[in-house]
């Protein structure tokens, strides 16, 4: 920890650069935010390069820059789906929605549940689940910013989450989504570099080091590790360890815990917890004992897929779960659709995507690198829970001096650009939703309701501190496929689709999707069939949206808006063709 | 009009359906024949280097393909109007 204490400043400065660049860049295009217009799609005169990294920097949020990676070090092989379906899901979004949808010329998706449907109702129940879906990935990104600032320097957990909070609502609250375009394309790049110079020097200086790989058995400390604890931490002891303990501890049953003073202590098999503040010093090769909520895949079954990583009951019905949020999933994030209204036309929005895929490829060969380097220098971080923080240790650890303090100011230079990016995107969505819907729609109710987008989740992660990032993500995926994903597929493709179908689909998914996500976070446990299906609920939740969405709607033929056969051929008619005639 | 929206339709299944098979028949073969997770191919097992690396230049080209073939078909469309 030391070594953490002298690149504060680096840290801090880091910090400073990000949040002074973002204003800056928000505050350059502020003359050109005039009308609403301009505030909430940047009056649609983006160009393809400028919004595709503007898409890119938008999407690669904390899950991306730290969940990604610390999941690799825990369960290996699986969480490769992660990225995998992180980008998997533009491929979806652009072969079923994304031209369509630009050419709707509607500015959010509440706004296109109305054209389509014809009904104030399924707007409503359309501008609450952007709220709920928009709050429930905000929430991570505020939880990853206070565990970033605290890491690097030494502050309270909230102090994250304030700056990320205060930042986002100065930037969105006076430039609006024009301001944010450009702040978003530079965080792209500035993401992307943030992980691509650091693991050049990792990479050096792991074949330096011999090029090792993660061992057969269960991970192991690869040189005397010193670790403190600084809250109180129950981990669990898989074969028996010595360790030299300063600090207090018991088995996890008792209620007094043994003070130490340094003594050599020999840990049996089981649960043992430590009072905050100890530390514990292992020597090299001592197998590493995890903390109680982390269940960490040994050797064999980290390298190979469908181990059952995480203490999953069902592995291959997970993975199947996952890959279905995650590719359906996309489609229905709000901050994600919002950037497609930004493009001229569709052919463009198509293009558009094209190059986010691009750009998501080679940003997602990153994390699994660092996840798979973690595994070998940082185990550690098993011990502690904190996995989220190995992209931020990997550079002090394995590169070291000045220029390890460098590398370690550029990625959490990076990772605060991603809580930045995501939040702003996510806070001017739900903020979009509050100020139409609920407030008036003028620029002043936009500005309150971008407090009040921002201000309700950061008050939620002071009561989530220890969520893991990637997770919570994933179960935002869950919800945006159960609901958005069969109202845009349906509502683009089939005339049949009607007003009270789309209610029904949209409750019943989004419904059942929110509640098995409240069951798993609320730490219902994850034991046999039915903590499978709570905890990754998409592979039944989208399947019963869509059908309920069907039957509904052909058991109510007559509520087919009669607007259908227009509102067909402005979403499908090429503007080619249009200009035309 | 409807042509040209089952047209685009067919073409968006379609390769949803080819990019769902291949990718979804990736954990099913692991399942089946666990021995391929084992081997290795130019220094990774074989399950890293597929979903590491290797998805996202297949995935770009679907990607591209998929841009091209619906382009082709509204500029057909646009011709049909003209």
């Amino acid at each position: 920890m030391a070594g953490l204490v002298s690149s504060t400043a680096y840290g801090v400065l880091a910090l400073g650069l990000v949040i002074a660049a973002t204003l800056l860049i928000g505050t350059f295009a502020l003359p050109l935010s005039r009308t609403t217009s301009d505030f909430y799609v940047a009056s649609r005169s983006v160009s393809p390069a400028w919004n595709a990294s503007a898409i890119g920097g938008e999407y690669l949020s904390a899950a991306s820059f730290l969940g990604v990676a610390g999941l690799i070090l825990a369960f290996g092989a699986d969480m490769l789906w992660f990225p995998v379906g992180y980008t998997a899901g533009y491929l979806v979004l652009l072969v079923l929605v994304a031209a369509p949808l630009r050419r709707s010329a509607t500015y959010t998706l509440p706004d296109f549940a109305e054209l389509r449907t014809e009904s104030r109702t399924v707007r409503v129940v359309a501008g609450a689940l952007v709220v709920t879906i928009g709050w429930l990935y905000l929430l991570p990104q505020l939880v990853g910013a206070g565990l970033t600032v605290a890491l690097t320097t030494g502050a309270p957990r909230w102090v994250g989450g304030v700056l990320v909070a205060l930042v986002v609502v100065v930037s969105v609250a006076t430039g609006g989504m024009r301001s944010i375009t450009f702040v978003q394309a530079f965080q792209y790049w500035l993401k992307l570099t943030a992980l691509a110079v650091p693991v050049l020097f990792l990479v050096l200086a792991w074949q330096a080091d011999g090029g090792p790989t993660p061992g057969a058995g269960p991970p192991t400390f690869r040189e005397r590790t010193s670790v403190e604890l600084t809250q109180a931490t129950t981990f669990v002891v898989r074969a028996p360890v010595a360790m030299r303990v300063t600090g207090a501890l018991r088995r996890a049953s008792r209620t007094t815990s043994t003070p130490y003073a340094g003594e050599v202590v020999d840990l049996a098999v089981g649960r043992w917890r430590a009072d905050a503040g100890t530390r514990l010093t292992f020597q090299a090769g001592a197998v590493v004992p995890h903390a109680q909520r982390l269940q960490p895949t040994d050797g064999e079954d980290w390298v190979q897929p469908l181990s059952g990583a995480g203490g999953r009951d069902h592995p291959l019905y997970a993975t199947y779960s996952l890959i279905l949020a995650l590719f359906f999933g996309t489609m229905g994030l709000p901050h994600v659709l919002v950037r497609f209204y930004t493009n001229p036309d569709g052919r463009t929005a198509r293009r558009t995507t094209l190059v986010v895929l691009g750009l998501l490829g080679l940003f997602y060969l990153l994390p699994t690198v660092y996840g798979a380097l973690a595994r070998i220098y940082t185990p550690d971080l098993l011990l502690t829970g904190r996995t989220d923080t190995a992209v931020l240790l990997l550079p002090e650890r394995l590169v070291g001096g000045t220029g390890g303090q460098l590398l370690t100011a550029l990625v959490t230079a990076g990772a605060f650009a991603a809580f930045l990016s995501t939040s702003s995107g996510l806070t001017v969505s739900v903020a979009g939703v509050l100020s139409q819907d609920v407030l008036r729609g003028s620029v002043r109710d936009f500005r309150l309701a971008v407090a009040l987008a921002v201000g309700v989740p950061f008050l939620l992660s002071l009561l989530a501190t220890s969520l893991p990032v990637a997770d919570v993500v994933g179960l935002a995926f869950a919800v945006a496929a159960s609901s958005f994903c069969p109202l845009l597929v349906l509502g683009i493709w089939w005339r049949g689709l009607t007003d009270v179908g789309a209610v029904a689909g949209l409750l019943t998914g989004g419904g059942l999707a929110t509640l098995a996500v409240s069951a798993t976070l609320a730490g219902v446990d994850r034991d046999g069939w039915s903590g499978a299906l709570l905890a990754q609920p998409a592979a039944w939740t989208v399947p019963v949206a869509f059908a309920v969405m069907v039957v509904v709607s052909l058991r109510t033929p007559s509520r087919v808006p009669a607007s259908v056969g227009q509102v067909m051929v402005r979403l499908h008619a090429p503007e080619s063709a249009l200009v035309q005639r | 009009m409807r042509s040209l929206i089952r047209l685009q339709l067919r073409l968006a299944v379609g390769v949803c359906l080819v990019f769902a098979l291949l990718l979804g028949g990736l954990p099913l073969l692991l399942t089946v024949q666990p021995q391929l997770a084992g081997v290795e191919a130019l220094g990774l097992p074989l399950p890293w280097l597929l979903l590491g690396v290797l998805i996202y230049p297949v995935l770009l080209a679907a990607a591209w393909f998929y841009v091209r073939q619906a382009e082709r078909n509204e500029g057909d469309f646009a011709d049909l109007l003209r």
